[in-house]
């Protein structure tokens, strides 16, 4: 009799895991710190596609999924211009991806980007993830949220940092800690980034409807 | 007479403690607030809500939060609606989006601008990202939380499922 009870039990314990990893919710899901993030190819308001591969000299890149709608966003795009005018000459330019689907939030169309971009004359592309399809391999789910990656010398990306801009969404001239500034500092230096992983209150991601 | 004293006294006492929609305020909390919140220890089923003004999602969703406050009034089941509009925007934002709505739900603003030093500290798998929802009573042990839109039907689902 035994005999036959332990595969149950075991089955029945192998069946609980099942579910249990089942359960894990979609938010977990994505690149974690250290992961490889993969390349992508997305059209720049210009027109011109774009892929991490185009920048030979790069050392990395400041991959920003960030919108034309969104309050935080918006309260951020003037700081995404100095990180990229920062850092762009130390070899980490910043991509800025906008992940929302227009039929969800059509101000965000790419009409509505390339307005947006020469408004504020972003000196980095804006890309429309239209599949979204990098949105969900990031992992990305607020606008904005950063990831920052580094080249490797077989030419993949390492994710170095994810999270937020700073510490003050509101009100840029009360920040008491820029996180990805100090995140890419670190890196640029060599050393380890103390805080690689940051959070933020944001817009959700306008996913398609299914 | 003492009787009737006493029913009038009473009457006017429950009658103070109906907010009327006109005269909804906001509460300004800080994270340690919301925390002794969070360990409150009564059989009763708290479902809070973490919105924004400026959040389309979040106000599409408010009126479902509302309808389950007048809905379980008389019941175990207490709504708070936890705006994290900044503090600045309270007077001109929030108070006045409450009062065009007409918000009866126990209304916050959590006047916490640094996100990183309590997201995580609410709920681990919470990214950030608002809406987000948390159902708990700490009496039965059941905790609950959502990133995302919540639609009508899940919320009265959520609450008839974890309600005393």
């Amino acid at each position: 009799m035994k005999r036959v009870r332990i595969p149950i039990v075991y089955a029945v314990c192998l069946l609980f895991v099942g579910l249990l990893l089942a359960a894990i919710p979609a938010a977990e899901s994505g690149y974690q710190v250290g992961d490889t993030a993969r390349d992508f190819k997305l059209k720049n308001v210009d027109g011109k596609m774009v892929s991490m591969a185009d920048y030979k000299d790069a050392k990395g890149f400041i991959v920003t999924f960030t919108c034309n709608t969104c309050p935080y966003s918006v309260a951020y795009e003037d700081r995404l211009i100095e990180l990229h005018n920062k850092f762009a000459p130390k070899g980490y330019p910043l991509i800025a991806i906008n992940p929302n689907d227009t039929k969800a939030s059509p101000k965000d169309s790419f009409g509505d980007m390339q307005k947006r971009a020469k408004e504020k004359k972003f000196p980095f592309p804006y890309l429309q993830d239209e599949s979204q399809d990098i949105t969900r391999a990031y992992g990305a789910s607020r606008t904005p949220h950063i990831y920052v990656v580094q080249k490797q010398q077989d030419g993949t990306y390492k994710v170095a940092y994810i999270g937020a801009v700073d510490d003050n969404s509101r009100e840029a001239d009360k920040v008491q800690k820029k996180y990805a500034e100090e995140a890419i500092e670190e890196l640029v230096a060599g050393k380890t980034i103390s805080q690689p992983t940051t959070k933020a209150i944001g817009c959700t991601i306008k996913w398609r409807e299914a | 007479m003492m009787k009737l004293k006493l029913f009038a006294f009473a009457l006017l006492l429950s009658l103070a403690a109906t907010k009327p929609a006109w005269s909804q305020e906001v509460e300004v909390i800080k994270y340690q607030d919301f925390e002794k919140l969070r360990q409150l220890p009564h059989d009763t089923l708290y479902v809070v809500n973490f919105w924004a003004t400026w959040c389309g999602p979040c106000v599409k969703e408010l009126p479902y939060f509302e309808t389950a406050h007048k809905q379980y009034k008389d019941q175990p089941v207490k709504v708070l609606l936890v705006s994290m509009d900044a503090v600045q925007d309270l007077e001109k934002r929030v108070k006045t989006f409450a009062k065009k709505r007409g918000l009866q739900s126990e209304l916050l603003l959590l006047d916490e601008p640094d996100g990183n030093t309590f997201i995580d500290k609410v709920d681990p798998k919470w990214t950030g990202a608002i809406p987000a929802t948390i159902m708990f009573n700490n009496k039965r042990n059941t905790y609950y939380f959502l990133e995302g839109e919540m639609k009508q039907e899940q919320l009265e689902q959520l609450i008839q499922q974890y309600k005393p």
